[in-house]
C-alpha cells in the first residue's frame, strides 16, 4: 500500500520544515554544533513553557549541549517521527498518541511517565456564571466548550462528565486546548474543560474552578528517547534532568502533578 | 422651411480640448446626414442628440419639448427620450435572441411581454428577417445583423432616428444590397432621421439633405445637388471629386495663385471655381487650338482610380486629373515629368465664396 | 488538415517545460494522498455515519456562502467598477482583505463584531435573540467571509471588460439603470460571475481557520469535511486521507461539470 518514494518525499518535506524551524528558534547553530552536541526534543504543546525553561537549565548545567525543541500537538508530532523526522526526544501528552510511536518500532525502550495533567473547568475571571462543578455546565443556558473526543483533553473531559453522570450539548468541540480556552476568553463560552496547567497559563483572564470528578479522568504524559536519535546520549541526559527532582519542580510550578508510582 | 422642424437642435459641447458648435434643424419625413472626415464631431453630435453626451450649451428641442437646455437645468436621460439609435456595430445584445433584441424597446417602454414580442415579430417581417426571430446575433450575418439593429430601434417608433454609419462595417457587396434596402425603411419613417456617415455615397443615396462638418462645426449644408456641384471646404471637393480653388474673380476671370481661369459663369470679389478632373487634359506640349485656361505643370504623383488613373500636378495651381491608361502610356507618365494642363471654360463653375 | 499538427509541434518548450512541472507539482500531493489511501477499507469507511453528514453540511454551506457572496459580491465588485469615488483605491485593497489575513484572525475578527460580546453580535443578541457563532449561519458567514474576496475580484474584472456600449443601447431602447443592470450587464458579464462563484465555491468549500475559530465544531452544526480531516489526523491518518479523497472527488466532480456548464461557453 505504500509507494517508497512518497514516503521518503514526505520524510525530507517534514525534515525541511523542522530543520526551518530549529534554526528560527535557536540562533547559535554552528558553534554550538561543534561543541557538545544538539538534543532535539519534540514535545507536547502543553509543555512549551515548562520545556523550554527546562532547556535552558539543562543547557546551563552541560555547556556545549543545545536543546532545539519542536512543540505541536501530539498527533502531528507523533505522525511526524513515524513519518521519520529527525528527533531524539518524544514527550507526548497521552499514552495514545505515545502508543503510535512504539508501535511503529520508532522508541528506544519502553516509555515512562514524566508527569499527569487534571482537568478544571476554565472560567472567566471572577466566574461571572457562577460555575461550582460539572454539574452547572448542564444548567441551560451556560455554552460550555469541549476538546474533540479524539484529542486527549477531550477523551478525558468525556470520562469525566460520564464519571459525573452530567449530559451536555457543547457548543463546539475545539481541535486542541487552545482553541477551548480562546473561545472562553472570547467570552463566546461560558465555560471549558481544560487541563489545569493550560488555566494556569491563562491565569491573567481565567479562572480554573477544581472538581473531585477530574480524579476519574487522569492524563499521563509519556516520555521516550527515540531509535532513530542522532545524539542518543544526550537524549538520555536531558530525560534524566527533566525527571530530576529539579526538573518536576518546574513542572510543578505550571500545574502538572508527579506520576503516582515513581 | 413652412412649419417648424420636428428637431430644432443647437449643439454646444465639449469632449476634451474638442470643441462642437453644430446647428441641427430636421423636418419630420426628412433624413440628414451628417457628413464628415474622422474626428469632425459627428459622433458627438449623435451622443449628444441620444442623450449620452449632455450638451454645455445650445439646446436640443424635439417635437417641442426640450430634451437637453444647459441654461434651464434640463436634461432628459436617454432612456427618457423618443430617440432610437442603429450603432455603427449594432451592439445586438449578444446574450438574447434577434426577436427578444427587438422586443426589447417596447417591453422597456411598458408594453407586456406577449405584445412586444408580436411588434418585434412584425418588425422582423417588415425587414425581412420574420423567419431568424429566434437566432442569437452570432448567427446573423453583418447585413442581417444590420437590419435587425434597424428594426430594433424603429420598435421603439422614435420621434428622432440617429444612425452611426450604419453601413461601415458591411463588405462591398453586402453594402449595396443593404443601402437600397435602409433607402426603402427611412423613406417610411415618419419622424425625423440623422444619418452620420463619412461616406459620401451613403449620404447622397439614403438622405434628403446634406450637412458637412469639420472641426466640430457645420462648413456646408444643403441638398446633394448644390453640395456636390458647388462644394465649399477641400474637404467636400475631394469627397465629391473636384478640383476646387479659391481666387478672386472679375467677371468671367478668376485668379488663382499665379494663374487666370477663364470661367462659363460671371463673378466678383472672392469666388471658387471648380471642376472636376476629368475636365483637365494633358499634353506634352503647349497645345494649339480652343481650351483658353492652359499652364505648364509638373507630375507629382499618379495613382489607379476607378478604370483610370489620377494624376496629381504641381504648378501655378495643384489640380487632379484623370486620364485613361491608353492616354498615360501615350504620355509616359512618371513623377517629376513636364505637361501641360489644360481645362475648357465650359467645364468650370465659379460661384461667390 | 496539416496545420494543426505544424502549429502543435511547433510548441515552445520553453513554456512546456515549466507547464509540466507547475502540473506535476500540484498533482504530486494528490498522488501522496492516492499512494497512501486505504483501498482495502474504504467502503467501511465511507459509509461511518459521520463522514456523510460532514460532507453534506459542506456542500450546503458552501452553497449558501457562494449565494450570500453572489448577492453581496456583484453590487460591490460594481461599485468597484463603475462609480468613481474617492477613496476607491483604498476599497479595492481592502476587499482583499480576507485573501491575505490568517483565515484563523479572519475567525477571531468575525468573532470580535458577530460574537456574543461583539459589535453587532451582542445587538443581534439583545434585540432578536440570534447569536451566529457555534451555529451553522455562523459556518456560512466565516466561509462568505474568506471566500467573497474572490467572487468581488472575478466580477470587477469582466465589468471592466465588458463593452460598456451594450449599456448605453439599452439606454436609448428605454432601459433605466437597474434594469440595464439586470437586463444587459448582468448576462454579459455572466462567465465572469459564474467563474468567480466557482472559485469562491472551492474556497468556502476548503475552508478551515474561520470556521473552526468563529462557529467552532460540532457534528451535523458545524463540522464541515476539513474540520472533520483535521480532527481525524489527530487519531488516524487514515481516516483523515480517505475523509480528504472524497472532499477532493465530490468538489473536482462538480466543478468539473460546471465548468463544462457555465465557464467553457463565451
Amino acid at each position: 500500500m505504500t509507494v517508497p518514494w512518497i514516503r521518503a518525499a514526505l520524510a525530507g518535506a517534514a525534515a525541511l520544515a523542522l530543520g526551518l524551524t530549529g534554526c528560527a528558534g535557536t540562533a547559535d547553530g554552528p558553534a554550538a554544533e561543534a561543541g557538545g552536541g544538539r538534543v532535539t526534543v519534540f514535545a507536547a504543546a502543553s509543555l512549551t513553557e515548562s520545556f523550554t525553561k527546562l532547556g535552558k537549565d539543562f543547557e546551563a548545567a552541560h555547556p556545549g549541549t543545545t536543546v532545539t525543541f519542536n512543540f505541536a500537538g501530539s498527533s502531528a508530532l507523533a505522525t511526524q517521527i513515524t513519518q521519520g523526522a529527525p528527533a531524539d526526544v518524544f514527550a507526548a501528552a497521552s499514552p495514545a498518541t505515545m502508543k503510535t510511536v512504539t508501535d511503529a518500532g520508532d522508541a528506544a525502550g519502553d516509555p515512562a511517565t514524566l508527569v499527569r495533567n487534571q482537568l478544571v473547568v476554565a472560567v472567566l475571571r471572577g466566574n461571572p456564571g457562577k460555575v461550582a462543578g460539572l454539574a452547572d455546565l448542564a444548567r441551560p443556558g451556560v455554552k460550555v466548550a469541549l476538546c474533540a473526543e479524539q484529542v486527549p483533553c477531550g477523551s478525558a473531559a468525556r470520562q469525566a462528565l460520564d464519571a459525573a453522570g452530567v449530559r451536555l450539548t457543547p457548543a463546539t468541540l475545539e481541535q486542541d486546548v487552545k482553541g477551548a480556552l480562546a473561545k472562553v476568553r472570547l467570552g463566546e463560552v461560558d465555560a471549558a474543560l481544560v487541563y489545569r496547567t493550560d488555566a494556569r497559563s491563562a491565569a491573567g483572564e481565567l479562572d480554573a474552578v477544581e472538581f473531585p470528578e477530574s480524579a476519574q479522568a487522569v492524563n499521563d504524559y509519556p516520555i521516550v528517547v527515540l531509535k532513530h536519535a542522532g545524539n542518543p546520549d544526550g537524549a538520555r541526559a536531558f530525560l534524566d534532568y527533566v525527571r530530576s527532582d529539579a526538573g518536576l519542580a518546574v513542572l510543578a510550578g505550571a500545574g502538572f502533578q508527579a506520576p503516582q508510582n515513581r | 422651411m413652412t412649419a417648424p422642424p420636428l428637431l430644432d437642435a443647437h449643439l454646444v459641447a465639449d469632449r476634451g480640448a474638442f470643441h462642437l458648435d453644430v446647428r441641427l434643424r430636421i423636418a419630420a419625413g426628412e433624413v440628414v446626414a451628417l457628413l464628415g472626415p474622422n474626428g469632425a464631431g459627428k459622433t458627438t453630435a449623435l451622443r449628444a442628440l441620444a442623450g449620452l453626451h449632455p450638451l454645455t450649451a445650445g439646446h436640443l428641442t424635439l417635437d417641442g419639448v426640450d430634451l437637453d437646455r444647459p441654461e434651464r437645468r434640463v436634461w432628459s436621460p436617454p432612456e427618457r427620450r423618443p430617440v432610437g439609435v442603429v450603432f455603427q456595430d449594432y451592439l445586438l445584445f449578444p446574450h438574447l435572441s434577434a426577436l427578444d433584441n427587438v422586443a426589447f424597446g417596447p417591453r422597456r417602454r411598458g408594453a407586456d411581454r406577449r405584445a412586444a414580442r408580436a411588434r418585434a415579430q412584425g418588425w422582423l417581417d417588415r425587414v425581412g428577417l420574420g423567419g431568424r426571430a429566434r437566432d442569437k446575433p452570432r448567427q446573423l450575418s453583418g447585413g442581417q445583423a444590420q437590419r435587425v439593429a434597424l428594426a430594433r430601434a424603429l420598435a421603439v417608433e422614435p420621434t428622432l432616428l440617429l444612425l452611426d454609419e450604419p453601413l461601415a462595417a458591411l463588405d462591398a457587396r453586402t453594402r449595396l444590397d443593404t443601402r437600397a434596402e435602409l433607402q426603402r425603411h427611412l423613406g417610411e419613417h415618419p419622424g425625423a432621421t440623422l444619418l452620420v456617415t463619412h461616406d459620401p455615397l451613403d449620404a447622397l443615396v439614403l438622405a434628403d439633405r446634406l450637412v458637412i462638418v469639420e472641426h466640430g462645426r457645420v462648413v456646408q449644408e444643403g441638398d446633394a445637388a448644390t453640395v456636390t456641384a458647388r462644394p465649399r471646404t477641400d474637404y467636400v471637393a475631394r469627397l465629391v471629386g473636384l478640383n476646387l480653388h479659391r481666387g478672386r474673380a472679375a467677371g468671367h476671370a478668376v485668379t488663382v495663385g499665379g494663374l487666370t481661369l477663364t470661367t462659363a459663369d460671371a463673378v466678383h470679389g472672392v469666388a471658387f471655381v471648380a471642376f472636376p478632373p476629368a475636365a483637365v487634359a494633358l499634353h506634352p506640349a503647349r497645345p494649339d487650338g480652343s481650351p483658353r485656361n492652359v499652364w505648364p505643370a509638373v507630375v507629382a504623383g499618379v495613382q489607379r482610380h476607378g478604370d483610370n488613373l489620377r494624376v496629381q500636378l504641381d504648378g501655378p495651381v495643384a489640380v487632379a486629373a484623370d486620364v485613361t491608361p491608353a492616354a498615360a502610356a501615350q504620355l509616359g507618365l512618371r513623377p517629376g515629368q513636364e505637361v501641360w494642363a489644360a481645362v475648357k471654360a465650359a467645364e468650370t463653375r465659379a460661384y461667390p465664396a | 488538415m496539416t496545420r494543426p499538427v505544424a502549429t502543435r509541434q511547433r510548441l515552445p518548450l520553453a513554456l512546456l517545460l515549466p507547464a509540466g512541472l507547475g502540473l506535476f507539482f500540484l498533482v504530486l500531493p494528490l498522488l501522496g494522498l492516492l499512494a497512501r489511501a486505504p483501498w482495502t477499507t474504504l467502503p467501511r469507511r465511507l459509509a461511518e455515519p459521520g463522514v456523510l453528514t460532514a460532507l453534506r453540511l459542506s456542500l450546503e454551506t458552501a452553497t449558501l456562502a457562494t449565494l450570500l457572496c453572489v448577492a453581496l459580491g456583484v453590487p460591490l465588485a460594481w461599485l468597484l467598477a463603475r462609480v468613481e469615488f474617492p477613496g476607491r483605491r483604498l476599497v479595492r485593497a481592502l476587499v482583499t482583505v480576507p485573501l491575505v489575513l490568517p483565515p484563523v484572525v479572519g475567525g477571531v475578527a468575525l468573532l470580535l463584531v458577530f460574537g456574543r460580546r461583539g459589535l453587532l453580535g451582542s445587538w443581534l443578541d439583545a434585540a432578536f435573540g440570534v447569536t451566529l457563532p457555534f451555529t451553522t449561519p455562523g459556518v456560512v458567514l466565516a466561509e462568505a467571509f474568506v471566500a467573497m474576496p474572490f467572487l468581488v475580484i472575478a466580477v470587477e474584472g469582466a465589468l471592466r471588460g465588458a463593452d460598456r456600449r451594450y449599456e448605453e443601447a439599452a439606454a436609448t431602447l428605454g432601459a433605466g439603470r437597474w434594469t440595464t443592470f439586470t437586463h444587459v450587464t448582468l448576462p454579459l458579464v455572466a462567465p465572469g460571475v459564474a467563474a468567480g462563484a466557482v472559485l469562491c465555491w472551492a474556497r468556502a468549500l476548503g475552508e478551515f481557520g474561520a470556521t473552526i475559530t468563529f462557529a467552532g465544531n460540532y457534528p451535523g452544526r458545524t463540522q464541515t469535511m476539513p474540520l472533520a480531516v483535521y480532527l481525524a489526523l489527530e487519531t488516524d491518518l487514515q481516516a483523515a486521507i480517505v475523509l480528504s479523497l472524497i472532499l477532493l472527488t465530490v468538489s473536482v466532480t462538480i466543478l468539473a461539470g460546471l465548468r463544462d456548464r457555465w465557464v467553457g461557453t463565451p
